[in-house]
């Protein structure tokens, strides 16, 4: 009875809905892109990235990706466009620009 | 002590337990904070997460969109120690029964907001934590019901500009200074007591949200986790209104261990409070001609709890 | 959920002396919960200070939470329940009122916690003796709730208590309700069951989804867009539609057991009746002993004693009033719904019978309230009145009080 959230949408009738809306399933959040919400879109310079992860902890929306040891590009499909990862970067390396587009 | 080890590259290659696609508001202080604490989670070791009614709650689990990876309940508002005291309980018992394996081990974690932990929560997790169940309760301390619009705690300070102490032609905000939560449940003689807030490489806040899991019975983190809509900062500065709380002595670093009380961090040269104050529009009035003595009250506030905490922590 | 519920073990009865909490703790005995957190409340204090006995001979292995509060009892039990652990507590008066929005909780999140209600007025002024205001407060939190005439019953319906909110049909909490002192303190015969069968009855408790279930995450509690939370609450109550089915198989199951018989109501010598009485928990017994007498001076009178409360048995009560045939019903509340018209039976039995076209003449009745007494002589000027009433003697009182100085 493990819940597949994609056949759960506000056209469903009430039948099909989970036992007490629980979910049996986690991280399905995933499925919704916050990143639409954006009006400002951090880029990294990659050349300037010293790859110090500063800028990882601070993303509230858990959208820098680290992987063996160093970050990736930008999850846009969830960041909001805060800017705080590009006051972190001690090398300036992220800088904001207007708009939803990297 | 945990946390001597720690490495931020190390640290940030785990698998992440909060899932992005909740709805916080960008720049949010909360989940950037939540993040932290579950990172200090064990890789191998389960958790059940509790959290009271509030920003973090409505926003990271809205039918069908779960956050959490790990399981999670919500309950009321008011109820986040009780509930959690409550899984902790059928977690001894499935242990006890044989029903839950040698190698399932699960943590328990509870996040609340001031609201809910200072003041409507109060009782619940005074209970809980009297009763020493093994959790961390840990308090998001953004100082004002945010999700509700901003309206005054408990948790808030003193002269802060709030939906429910509006600075006006005759009022400077709110009157009273704040309570002090950290000492309060410290006082409880649980096992560990933290306050703590986000700092650049995060290792405070690591090392203890560390201690709180992995010291067995009750232990309290207190984080203060700034709200930019409600403190009205500019959003990107987050890191640096969270240094200047700490250098200003405002939110001062220390933990309780066994009812000892230590101090993690003393400012080389303590920062005057204009500095924390003056980013925030939420003190604009303070800044007013004439207003000189308010900022002088509120320094003197923040000395004498400062030296209460030096006197307590040189004992 | 798996259980092995399938069959049934006979038991054989022991009698034994017993109060009604008494009773309702050996229960707790028996059935051995995981969890019970609880604060104390007369008169339903005994019951968690009972368990704690149990507990610290080592009877059983129920871990008690002692809670700081009522509202954190149910907040825990929440928990408890949702973390997979079979939970249960108790409660009374201002204790069920302070958990209000928690059993909203338990039912919406679709819980099967037990609860054992002994039936307490609730304030102010403040009084520690019977009425069903607390009960009846509760009674669209969304609980199956049956009521218990006697010590007998507070036990029989407690150990039917678990398989009902368990059955995946159901997934409820469950609220057994006894009178405050009148049965929860006085001591009375009982036939008890052996352990075996009732443990057998209810069987082990293993949910198929829950917070403790590891590497299988389980998210409780949501907020919800107006898009499902409506479609929730009909779930909700689609699945109290489906709860009188499971009552009425357990009930059977629970008759194979004991050989007592168990239904939404009991009938009590209403075959033939001229004039009936609805009336619920310990006060039937009163009704009984009346009727009794008033059937030996010649009069036709008979009791429906309601047990089951919530899901109301719409139908089934207005087609057995149909079926007795009566003239006139009087509807007995132990307690007052500040409507300015009728207490909660008097509300709701009149509707069942209008909706159910059921054309009888009704008389609601408020008695007993903060442990006023309620007698043979009362039950019998209730008929009397009933009679006068029918025969057009008389227009029909509403909303009478009994035993009031007035």
């Amino acid at each position: 009875m493990r819940t597949d959230i994609t056949k759960i949408n506000e056209r469903s009738p009430y039948t099909d809905l989970t036992e007490g809306l629980q979910l049996f399933a986690g991280g399905t959040s995933r499925l919704f892109r916050t990143g639409e919400w954006r009006t400002n879109t951090p880029v990294l310079d990659f050349d300037k990235c010293r790859q110090c992860l500063l800028c990882a902890p601070v993303c509230p929306d858990s959208s820098i990706p680290v992987k063996n040891g160093k970050r990736l590009d930008f999850d846009y499909d969830h960041c909001k466009g805060c800017g705080i990862c590009a006051k972190a970067c001690p090398f300036g390396a992220i800088t904001m620009k207007e708009g939803i587009e990297a | 002590m945990m946390g001597n080890d720690y490495s931020l590259k190390t640290m940030m290659e785990k698998p992440e337990r909060l899932s992005p696609g909740h709805r916080m508001c960008a720049g949010c202080g909360a989940t950037i904070g939540v993040r932290a604490v579950l990172r200090a989670l064990h890789e191998e070791d389960h958790a059940v997460i509790g959290n009271a009614t509030g920003c973090l709650e409505v926003s990271s689990y809205m039918y069908p969109y779960s956050a959490w990876e790990d399981s999670y309940i919500h309950n009321a508002f008011e109820n986040a120690g009780a509930t959690l005291s409550g899984v902790e309980t059928a977690y001894k018992v499935l242990k006890k029964k044989g029903k839950l394996g040698e190698k399932d081990n699960f943590k328990f974690i509870t996040f609340g907001g001031d609201g809910g932990t200072y003041d409507i929560g109060f009782q619940s997790l005074s209970g809980a934590m009297e009763r020493g169940h093994d959790m961390v309760y840990v308090c998001y301390d953004n100082g004002a019901y945010m999700n509700t619009g901003i309206q005054r705690s408990s948790a808030t300070p003193m002269f802060a500009d709030t939906t429910t102490t509006p600075a006006g032609k005759v009022s400077n905000g709110k009157i009273q200074y704040r309570k002090d939560l950290s000492s309060i449940i410290a006082e409880h003689y649980v096992s560990y007591v933290a306050q703590t807030t986000l700092t650049r490489d995060f290792k405070d806040l690591h090392r203890k949200a560390e201690t709180a899991i992995y010291t067995k019975g009750a232990a309290f983190l207190n984080m203060m986790t700034p709200c930019p809509r409600g403190w009205r900062y500019e959003m990107s500065e987050i890191m640096e209104i969270c240094r200047l709380a700490v250098e200003t002595c405002y939110w001062p670093l220390f933990e309780v261990v066994e009812g000892k009380w230590i101090l993690n961090y003393e400012p080389k040269k303590k920062l005057p409070i204009e500095d924390f104050l003056k980013p925030q529009g939420r003190f604009k009035h303070l800044f007013k001609p004439g207003n000189e003595h308010l900022i002088e009250l509120f320094q003197q506030e923040v000395d004498k709890r400062w030296e209460d905490l030096q006197y307590r922590c040189a004992r | 959920m798996s259980r092995s519920r399938d069959e049934v073990v006979c038991s054989k009865s022991i009698p034994e002396r017993m109060s009604g909490n008494e009773a309702v703790s050996y229960a707790v005995r028996q059935v051995n919960p995981d969890v019970m957190p609880a604060f104390p409340i007369t008169p339903s204090t005994e019951i968690p200070q009972m368990v704690s006995s149990y507990i610290a001979n080592g009877e059983i292995d129920t871990e008690f939470i002692p809670v700081e509060s009522e509202h954190s009892a149910m907040s825990a039990a929440i928990g408890a329940e949702a973390a997979g652990a079979r939970t249960m507590t108790a409660t009374s008066s201002a204790g069920l009122a302070l958990m209000w929005e928690e059993l909203l909780l338990a039912a919406s999140n679709r819980l099967p916690i037990v609860l054992t209600l002994v039936n307490r007025t609730l304030s102010g002024p403040i009084n520690i003796n019977c009425d069903h205001s607390d009960g009846m407060g509760a009674r669209d939190t969304g609980w199956i709730q049956i009521y218990s005439e006697n010590n007998q019953e507070a036990y029989d319906n407690y150990i039917q208590a678990f398989p009902i909110a368990e059955d995946p049909r159901v997934h409820l909490p469950v609220m057994i309700c006894q009178d405050g002192f009148i049965t929860s303190h006085a001591v009375e015969n009982i036939e008890l069951l052996e352990d075996a069968p009732v443990k057998a009855f209810v069987g082990e408790y293993n949910p198929e989804e829950f917070l403790l279930n590891p590497g299988k995450p389980v998210s409780v509690g949501p907020y919800a867009v107006s898009a499902y939370s409506m479609e929730a609450k009909r779930a909700q109550e689609a699945a109290m539609e489906r709860a009188g089915k499971v009552i009425l198989e357990v009930a059977e199951r629970f008759r194979e057991m004991s050989g007592r018989s168990y239904g939404f109501f009991e009938e009590y010598r209403t075959e033939d009746a001229e004039y009936l009485m609805v009336i619920m928990g310990s006060a039937a017994g009163t009704a009984k002993a009346a009727v009794d007498m008033l059937r030996e001076e010649g009069h036709k009178v008979g009791i429906l004693k309601l047990r089951v409360f919530r899901p109301f048995p719409e139908k089934e009560i207005a087609e057995a009033i149909k079926r007795s045939g009566c003239k006139a019903v009087a509807i007995m509340d132990r307690c007052e719904s500040y409507n300015g018209c009728s207490g909660p039976l008097g509300s709701e039995i009149p509707a069942a019978l209008f909706r159910n076209k059921v054309m009888v003449e009704t008389v609601n009745y408020i008695y007993g309230l903060a442990g006023r007494d309620f007698t043979v002589e009362h039950v019998q000027d209730v008929f009397a009145e009933l009679e006068e009433v029918a025969q057009g003697n008389k227009e029909a009182p509403n909303h009478k009080y009994i035993g009031l100085r007035e």
